[in-house]
């Protein structure tokens, strides 16, 4: 049961199930439901690795790659984060996941009364490049890749990654960092917006531009349906919203006269995993088959592998409850198997902590054996897309594309995506949407274990990540530091070419990187975009 | 009788914008028939304050998902009381561990409700609870 409704008769027999974008599901599927929902082999599935590549983007799926494993990780001050990755990859993580706390989200510096009680608190805390140069020591940058979770200062932080791989030795051009850098999403949800939605979705075109020739195996943004859902959207939302943001971001660079095939291909997703284990499956093929659609059809793109809906699939922190924590644990396994099913590039788990605080190494390195024992026990690199051919897969898949592209349809008539945004539109939408759900989970009408459902048992206790202060100081004190060694002079120059770059509409990532190679501080930066470009009025809730 | 609906501001202090809860509440508390203010994001306790008192509130409540939840509930209610508005009531909702409800009782929350607390014992409580 879960997060789809049910019906049932007198006799406990199911009736009706609604998944959450609003199919149906029957109780026996055959070769009459592909016809009646016009199911063609070869327009709607094709062998893997070909148009629209349905069944994953390689021909031979985890048989010839097996996904990265990329658990969020990142607290307290840079020195700790480092050894948390170290022992993250030291345990077979393929790849990073970098969580910074709320203050560098923000674009405040440590010392900043604004920070004041979170700095190093739900990430780590950077301000400058000497932090970088502390949190990346050691790691081979060349190989591992990073995802940056990074929105409305995305810029910087790429500069950064840039300037710290530079110090190291290593190749700007075999780098591969991936921000999340949609601010779109963060403004439907998540919150970590700074600047109005015009600016703020032209320094994502600024990244873009950039990768292009001196980043070039960079992913420069990320589409993060993930926050979208955990808002409150149904999965079909959820893809609907995040191609039409793709859509924003890739129509702001060909502005500036560059071809879709020059660019397109470095765009990554961040999807949502939890519920209903066949909608996740059915939304994943779905949302490969719109993406090179969209790609192909409204934007000509040629090159097949600029096509590839390459995404990480994240199990999804609303699905875990606080009640009974241990039971997290084997939803996130659920959630892995959904993902890998459904040919996901990349997986993270929330940990089974994390509906409390930021995860303990205990439970992060218990998400990551989830992660490894589905690909080295229990057969999901066997073959590609296993589920492919099933009647009913291949008929919700085909539903999931329609409402999909209703939800889309929705948007496009009052006016797109960037304005349903900025009104509060899909805000408003999916809060509703949220709190339906609540009432759903409150009236018992949706089922959730532990939750309300098998209640039974004494509550427990975790063992939690514990925030001191101690950290905070730490970082300050560098921090001060920091600010009465480096080169005044330096820091002054270059953000005044950033303002002067900021404020003639140039491509503003080439001063970034000055900037932080002077030890600029993040706060630094972040306070002449403030005053370039002003701050996003949040629209009202009701 | 009662002279007007309760006014309860929903408020989202320091830098989270984990705001699902928060909206989610301020749903509940509306459809429950109180007049909900919600702030929007990124408010520091001052103004947070400031709309609590321009606004003549009954109640603030609190959305904290960070772990920040007793230093900026210490802070609110300390500003709360030089304000002139100490007897309005503070609730706390948000990733609460339970460990932290006494201290923040204790700091001058009248009410706690971690997330997924039923809707009815957050309006139950309020409405119970609120100084006519």
């Amino acid at each position: 049961m879960g997060v789809a409704r049910y019906t049932k008769d007198e006799k406990d027999r199911i009736t009706d199930v609604e998944l959450q974008s609003g199919i149906h599901v029957k109780a026996c599927y055959g070769p009459e439901d592909l016809e009646r929902v016009g199911f063609s082999y070869e327009k709607d599935l094709a062998p893997p690795g070909q148009y629209p590549f349905t069944r994953g983007i390689h021909a031979e799926g985890f048989r010839s790659r097996a996904w990265t494993t990329r658990q969020y990780t990142g607290f307290g001050t840079p020195e700790e984060s480092n050894e948390r990755f170290r022992l993250m990859i030291s345990h077979g993580q393929t790849g990073l996941n970098v969580a910074f706390d709320l203050p560098t989200q923000m674009g405040y510096d440590s010392d900043d009364p604004m920070a004041e009680g979170e700095v190093g608190r739900v990430g780590m805390a950077i301000d400058s490049l000497r932090d970088f140069e502390i949190a990346f020591k050691g790691i081979n940058l060349e190989k591992i890749g990073s995802g940056l979770t990074i929105n409305a200062v995305a810029s910087i932080m790429l500069a950064m990654y840039q300037a710290v791989a530079e110090k190291y030795g290593f190749d700007p051009k075999k780098i591969s960092a991936t921000p999340q850098n949609d601010i779109l999403k963060e403004m439907i949800g998540r919150g970590s917006w700074i600047f109005p939605v015009e600016p703020a979705v032209n320094l994502i075109g600024d990244t873009i531009e950039y990768s292009m020739t001196t980043l070039p195996r960079t992913n420069p943004v990320s589409i993060c349906g993930y926050h979208i859902r955990e808002s409150g959207a149904t999965p079909a939302q959820e893809i609907g919203y995040a191609i039409l943001i793709a859509n924003a971001y890739i129509d702001n660079v060909l502005k500036r006269g560059y071809d879709v095939d020059d660019f397109v291909g470095r765009f990554s997703f961040n999807l949502n995993v939890f519920g209903n284990i066949w909608e996740q499956v059915a939304k994943f093929r779905a949302a490969r088959k719109l993406w090179a659609r969209n790609l192909k059809e409204k934007y000509g793109v040629r090159k097949d592998s600029n096509m590839y809906l390459r995404g990480l699939f994240g199990g999804g922190g609303y699905g875990l409850t606080k009640a009974q924590p241990e039971n997290n644990i084997m939803r996130g396994a659920y959630y892995a198997l959904s993902a890998a099913l459904a040919g996901a590039q990349t997986i993270a788990l929330c940990s089974y902590d994390e509906a409390y605080t930021i995860p303990t190494p205990h439970s992060a390195i218990i998400s990551l054996r989830t992660l490894q024992l589905l690909m080295d026990e229990i057969g999901l690199r066997d073959t590609v897309d296993p589920l492919a051919g099933s009647y009913f897969i291949e008929t919700i898949t085909k539903e999931m594309e329609q409402k999909i592209e209703e939800e889309m349809e929705k948007i496009e008539k009052i006016g797109g995506i960037t304005q349903a945004v900025a009104t509060g539109y899909v805000q408003r939408l999916v809060s509703q949407q949220a709190y339906e759900y609540e009432k759903g989970l409150q009236s018992g009408e949706l089922k959730k274990v532990g939750l309300n459902i098998y209640t039974e048992g004494e509550p427990m206790e975790v063992e939690l990540h514990e925030y001191t202060g101690e950290s905070a100081e730490k970082q300050i004190a560098a921090l001060k530091q920091l600010r009465r060694e480096r080169s005044d002079a330096d820091v002054k120059r270059t953000l005044t070419e950033l303002e002067a770059a900021a404020r003639a509409g140039k491509n503003v990532m080439p001063s970034l990187v000055e900037c932080c190679k002077a030890y600029t501080t993040v706060g630094e930066m972040a306070r002449v975009f403030r005053d370039v470009f002003g701050e996003f009025q949040e629209p009202g809730l009701f | 009788m009662n002279r007007r609906p309760i006014k309860i501001l929903v408020a989202k202090p320091g830098l989270d914008g984990h705001d699902r809860g928060a909206k989610v509440v301020a749903h509940a508390l509306k459809e429950a028939g109180m007049e909900v203010i919600y702030t929007g994001l990124h408010k520091t306790v001052d103004q947070i304050i400031r709309i609590a008192v321009e606004e003549d509130v009954d109640v603030i409540g609190l959305s904290i998902m960070s772990g920040a939840h007793i230093p900026i509930t210490e802070k609110l209610v300390k500003k709360a009381k030089e304000e002139g508005i100490g007897d309005k009531m503070v609730v706390v909702g948000g990733v609460i561990p339970n460990r932290d409800i006494p201290k923040l009782k204790e700091l001058g929350a009248g009410g706690v409700f971690p997330g997924g607390t039923p809707f009815a014992e957050i309006t139950g409580f309020i409405t119970a609870n609120v100084k006519s």
